[in-house]
């Protein structure tokens, strides 16, 4: 009885989720646009409604609400459904769309995109061979293999995001590094602008009125030369000259609007600045400030740790919370039931860095792929007794493995998004003070 | 050639409708290509020859600026494109036939253009209302523009094509929809030339003609469009 209440409790949550994603998806991601493809949005809302049950799964695994057998017997169907849906439909749909846009091949759609995706598997598969994943207990389509190849893509992904967010996050939040822009810099670029567009304009005036002289004249040459071509000749150039100057008029009006393209993004770029100025002034400024520094630390903090793991060979084995709030206890000598509130804090961190780095990820459909690695990540942070049961589930992956190859990513990504930063923030202020 | 004057139009709507594919064709007699994302604005001039066809007759330069984005775009983006709306004289309202969001958006478009000098916010006058006033004192002759027509079925054209005649009419405006893949719909003597060629004529006069303080005869009363007829208003 207690399967079919806590089965019921589960399907309800989904439709939940479902409904949810429906209407983000309608609200947020496409508020200005009308997409008319229903099935998209269906494939989306039914990807989120699943991953979210995941994440649902893994809390009520933690707190222990519902029987095990049940959670054991959803966890299976939900990660059969996900990894179908990821493997197999979405690719598929993928293509399907994408060869639809080419109007070439419109006829044959169906068969196109079946040889797309039988790429895609290739590649896919292909994916696991470099890495220590197969264990030669399982079969070919286990849910193993699948899992393991999902996770490496994932767990890749997620990396090259935390290593971007982890320097990015201190940079956009803390004003320390804020370029100083007047309202003088502004209106001098905006001049700039409108005097680009001018050039512009008066060049292409005179194609235009080339063009339609040459216009006018190539009539005249229907008619028979007469008084009016003998006129007309004289008065205008010789026919050959006309066409030359078009194409150099037409490489310097290239020319022109590419600088203007520059010149406007540079101005989008400095109102934004200045905004940003104005906002950290104000109390929300402050705070986000505030927290950016503390951000700010745990990033670098990460950064750190990423290095001693590659460098001394190690596997985190406790995350930093724990750690720290070990050390507090043991300096303070208040009674504290560390485990309880650590294992809390930990996964509110981590769900914190989580969703600030989806924001940009919920518009692509790896959606998926990121909670199936986020899975196998949050069980880095959690304490020992409760990673047993989704080692259960997943089988015999080779965490350790993981553990490594996203610390080797996070820091490739950190530090090439810091050099990518540190360029931009250069290059910047050096484009201004050109006169 | 210094003797024309100039004169500057602003072609405006959401991003995708069609606006480049548009001026290239009405400039360019020809069909646009390759149409890829506009970046900030980008102009092209059309040689219109004001009251063809009678011994009034007088070239100008049309100036077609095709300012980018979407209506929901960031603000250091709006601030940077309020630099183009300066000393407009006509304004061309683009909207794709098959998205109604486009159509709406519009509204706000317009707005955006008329409310330039206040400072430009995200938050447009939220409870439904429009700023009437400021559409009943518009100098700035509209024109509206559907695009993508031969995407629309035969079956729901009469459908769409009521919706943008009551859109037209809220704006005080004409309307002309078309595909701008083929120019046949702007070819010469078909309606839609007739009422473009008309559209370049009221914004001609409107900036020559109207400062001299004279009169042109028979301007519509603006006051007896403005029954309510805002029903197609979201705001988010």
């Amino acid at each position: 009885m207690s399967f079919l209440i806590d089965s019921s409790i589960m399907i309800t949550s989904q439709i939940c989720f479902f409904g949810f994603g429906w209407l983000f998806f309608m609200r947020q991601l496409f508020k200005d646009y009308e997409v008319r493809q229903y099935v998209v949005q269906v494939i989306f809302s039914v990807t989120f409604a699943f991953s979210c049950t995941m994440f649902e799964l893994i809390i009520f695994e933690i707190l222990g609400v519902l029987s095990s057998s049940s959670r054991y017997f959803h966890w299976k169907m939900n990660l059969c459904v996900i990894l179908l849906i990821l493997v197999f439909m979405i690719p598929f749909y993928i293509g399907y769309f994408f060869v639809s846009n080419i109007r070439l091949l419109h006829k044959q759609r169906l068969p196109f995109s079946c040889l797309l995706w039988l790429t895609f598997m290739y590649f896919f598969w292909k994916l696991g061979d470099p890495f220590p994943i197969l264990s030669p207990k399982h079969g070919i389509l286990s849910i193993e293999q699948l899992i393991s190849r999902v996770g490496v893509i994932g767990v890749t992904l997620m990396a090259l995001l935390s290593g971007f967010g982890a320097v990015n996050c201190p940079y956009t939040y803390m004003s320390y590094f804020l370029r100083n822009v007047t309202d003088t810099d502004i209106l001098a670029l905006e001049r700039r602008l409108l005097q680009t567009m001018d050039m512009i304009i008066s060049k292409k005036k005179r194609m235009a009125v080339a063009r339609r002289t040459m216009f006018q004249k190539g009539e005249v040459h229907n008619k028979p030369s007469g008084f009016w071509g003998m006129i007309k000749s004289v008065t205008t150039s010789a026919p050959g000259s006309e066409m030359p100057d078009l194409t150099l008029i037409q490489q310097e009006v290239d020319a022109l609007e590419e600088l203007s393209r520059q010149l406007f993004l540079e101005t989008v770029d400095l109102y934004a600045t200045k905004e940003r100025i104005e906002y950290s002034k104000t109390f929300k400024g402050k705070y986000f400030n505030f927290l950016g520094y503390f951000f700010s630390i745990y990033c670098v903090w990460k950064i750190f740790m990423a290095t001693i793991n590659i460098v001394f060979d190690r596997v985190g084995k406790t995350d930093p919370v724990t750690r720290g709030i070990e050390i507090t206890v043991n300096y303070l000598g208040i009674q504290f039931d560390v485990k309880f509130w650590s294992q809390h804090i930990s996964f509110i961190l981590v769900g914190i860095i989580i969703v600030t780095s989806i924001r940009g990820l919920l518009i692509t459909l790896t959606k998926g792929m990121y909670f199936v690695s986020s899975v196998l990540l949050i069980r880095m942070s959690m304490p020992l007794e409760y990673r047993t049961i989704i080692t259960e589930v997943l089988g015999e992956l080779q965490f350790n493995f993981y553990h490594r190859w996203f610390d080797v990513i996070f820091l490739v990504s950190a530090l090439s998004s810091i050099l990518f930063l540190y360029l931009a923030h250069k290059q910047a202020p050096e484009k201004h003070m050109a006169p | 050639m210094a003797s024309l004057d100039r004169v500057k139009v602003l072609v405006l709507g959401d991003s995708g409708v069609g606006k480049s594919s548009l001026v290239h064709l009405l400039c360019q007699n020809q069909v646009l290509g390759n149409p890829s994302w506009t970046v900030g604005c980008s102009v092209d001039v059309r040689v219109h020859d004001y009251k063809e066809g009678t011994p009034e007759e007088k070239t100008y330069y049309i100036e077609l600026w095709d300012v980018g984005g979407s209506v929901g775009s960031a603000s250091s983006v709006k601030s940077t494109r309020t630099v183009f709306y300066n000393s407009v004289n006509g304004i061309i309202l683009v909207h794709d036939l098959t998205n109604k969001k486009s159509s709406q958006n519009l509204y706000r478009w317009s707005l955006e253009v008329l409310n330039r000098d206040s400072v430009p916010t995200g938050v447009l006058v939220m409870n439904g209302d429009y700023d009437q006033e400021k559409f009943a004192d518009n100098q700035i002759p509209l024109l509206v523009i559907g695009t993508k027509l031969d995407q629309i079925h035969e079956t729901k054209r009469h459908e769409v094509l009521t919706r943008t005649a009551f859109l037209a009419e809220d704006f005080n405006a004409e309307e002309i929809n078309l595909d701008c893949t083929n120019p046949r719909y702007l070819a010469a003597g078909s309606s839609n030339a007739v009422k473009l060629s008309r559209f370049f004529d009221k914004v001609i006069e409107m900036r020559y003609f109207l400062r001299d303080g004279n009169q042109i005869p028979g301007l519509p009363d603006r006051k007896r469009f403005w029954g309510g007829t805002f029903k197609n208003l979201h705001y988010d």
